[in-house]
């Protein structure tokens, strides 16, 4: 997911004049001997470990490509339009990592985007998102990463081009994109709607993967939560654009966030993965309600959940189809042979575990691109429900076989236009999988 | 290493994570009574249940099943007297016998989700199971026959 944030990069170009220098320049903070762990009561580093896992921090700061590096230490590599950007070491390292940060120059990263030294940093780090933080939340932060083991770890260096590694560029799209400063409280909403804003805009940034990007790689205000690719998935629209036949309602998206699984829209799965399981399952039970409360009333849920009913029956009608009586199809036998002992459904609505196709948001997205993912590398037990597993298909079907069985499922488990080019979108999504999942069998 | 549980005792392996799920069962457990049958997930003869469902372990790997809990063919009953293994002697189901633990293994967990289940549900359930032998007409009367006595034992107390 959050790779995607790393489309932030850019600046706009040099915009020129002192007023903007003394706009963009930043003094260094001066470095600090370490806090000693002591420093730190044991309640608030345990506020900032649950508030760490929900910002999703390990997850872009732990390399991933090759070598498995250790917790926090950075250099995982984030895939831009305009080159790799590799993350930095925020273990407290006094010379690699954070460990001479003072909280003040800690502070002004999450909230300003700037780094100890006064250098610009790129927005592939949400601070636009983090500096909706509140204080005390990021003083948390700042006393869980202090008090981890230093790691002595440098970074490779990013290979992001001229003009856009010039960093003071990025004040100039500060100027245009980052709006500074704690979420205010929305009057107009209840406690719980503005916990859930706080969440989902501020420490979880979910719009950084939900929200389309401009050519700055900026999140587009103009399209909030329209959904956009991301690591060589789909991130879907969490707005009234999202074209699943069932609303995501409150307990949809509870079940999801919570479980790993919405039982009318399927498993969180690819780069949802760690935010379910490694992220918002520190979290306590309360916040998630919170931001599934908040998400619920993005895509305007309470409005169209009356439509609900129809749209289960009509699923469960599409779900049986060509699976009676002789298989002649060779595209429906392939859908009886692989799938259709787990998916298929009868009765009223679908049985708890058995994920209905027909309702399913990767069949119902405009690319064929989750389903490709799903099928090719199944769903392990540390991704969807953690105690169930989907094989992985990889080395069962061809490329043809894959754009022939998702044209099949388009075509009669959902009332959308169909999809085009599938062979060749099959092989690209099967070349961004690092190496087969499964060994081949024979 | 991947951990996970298998038939209620822990087991731990130190293979590849790619390693599909059956090798491990077969080949390092030693449990054999879970079949290879094509090795891509399109005949059912490899089914085991990972968290209670149906799985096809021929194209799981390890890795996917790591901390799940997983039965096979020798789990289900000590004795081998699981309502479908008796319904399966009852009709006498098995020619070769080959595909039969896979078979069983699915048509557990489909009366599970359908504990009284039609014609149609049956058949879009076990379409993935192939018998070579062609006892489809029998597995259909097993399952029917296993339904009947789970509800019977249920109505007898």
């Amino acid at each position: 997911m959050i790779k995607r944030i790393a489309a932030a990069i850019v600046g706009i170009g040099v915009a020129g004049g002192v007023g903007f220098l003394a706009y963009a320049w930043y003094p260094a903070i001066a470095p600090v001997a370490p806090p000693p762990p002591s420093s730190f009561t044991a309640a608030q580093i345990e506020r900032g470990r649950v508030l760490a896992a929900g910002g999703y921090c390990a997850e872009c700061h732990t390399r991933t490509d090759g070598v498995r590096g250790v917790e926090l230490a950075g250099d995982y590599k984030m895939d831009t339009p305009f080159g790799a950007i590799f993350s930095s070491n925020i273990t407290p390292d006094p010379e690699t990592g954070i460990g001479r940060w003072s909280e003040a120059a800690f502070h002004r990263a999450m909230r300003k985007g700037i780094s100890r030294d006064g250098t610009q940093l790129f927005p592939a780090f949400p601070f636009d998102h983090f500096t909706h933080m509140t204080d005390q939340d990021i003083a948390d932060v700042y006393a869980f990463l202090m008090t981890r083991q230093p790691v002595h770890s440098v970074k490779r260096d990013n290979t992001v081009g001229f003009p856009f590694n010039i960093r003071l560029e990025q004040a100039g799209w500060k100027l245009l994109f980052l709006h500074e400063g704690p979420l205010r409280n929305d009057p107009a909403h209840d406690a719980e709607w503005n916990r859930g804003a706080y969440l989902a805009e501020g420490l979880s940034h979910c719009s950084a993967c939900h929200t389309p990007r401009n050519l700055m790689g900026a999140e587009k205000s103009s399209a909030p939560y329209d959904g956009a690719p991301v690591d060589n998935w789909i991130a879907p629209p969490l707005n009234e654009h999202n074209p699943t036949p069932v609303v995501w309602t409150e307990d949809e998206y509870f079940k999801y966030l919570r479980f790993g699984s919405a039982p009318l829209h399927g498993s969180a799965a690819g780069p949802m993965s760690p935010v379910v399981h490694g992220g918002l399952s520190e979290m306590p039970e309360s916040d998630v309600h919170a931001i599934a409360h908040y998400l619920a009333d993005i895509d305007h849920a309470a409005t169209r959940v009356s439509q609900d009913p129809k749209a289960i029956a009509w699923a469960m009608q599409a779900s049986m189809k060509d699976l009676v009586g002789p298989q002649v199809n060779p595209n429906v036998k392939l859908y009886a042979g692989a799938c259709a002992a787990c998916h298929a459904n009868a009765g009223p609505q679908p049985v708890e575990g058995r994920p209905d196709l027909a309702l399913n948001n990767a069949l119902w997205l405009d690319e064929p691109t989750n389903l490709f993912q799903v099928i090719l590398r199944g769903i392990g037990t540390t991704e969807g429900i953690s105690t169930v597993s989907m094989p992985s298909f990889y080395h069962s079907f061809s490329d043809a076989d894959l754009a022939r069985l998702a044209a099949y499922l388009r075509a009669t488990r959902t009332t959308l236009p169909p999809w085009t080019d599938l062979e060749k979108k099959a092989a690209e999504v099967r070349k961004t999988l690092p190496a087969p999942p499964v060994a081949s069998s024979h | 290493m991947t951990t996970f549980r298998l038939n209620g005792r822990d087991v731990t392996v130190d293979v590849p994570g790619d390693t599909p799920l059956l090798w491990v069962i077969r080949d390092e457990v030693g449990l054999t009574g879970t079949k290879f049958g094509c090795g891509i997930g399109m005949c059912g003869a490899c089914t085991v249940h990972i968290g209670g469902r149906a799985t096809r372990s021929c194209v799981t790997p390890v890795s996917a099943a790591e901390g799940a809990d997983i039965t096979t063919i020798e789990g289900i009953d000590p004795e081998g007297n699981h309502p479908v293994q008796q319904a399966w002697r009852e009709i006498q189901v098995p020619q070769c016998g080959y595909c039969q633990s896979g078979q069983i293994m699915q048509a557990i967990s489909l009366l599970r989700d359908y504990p009284s289940p039609t014609d149609e549900e049956i058949d879009a359930v076990m379409a993935g199971s192939l018998c070579r032998c062609m006892t489809y007409v029998r597995i259909r009367e097993a399952i029917k026959k296993a339904a009947a006595n789970a509800r019977g034992d249920a109505s007898n107390g």
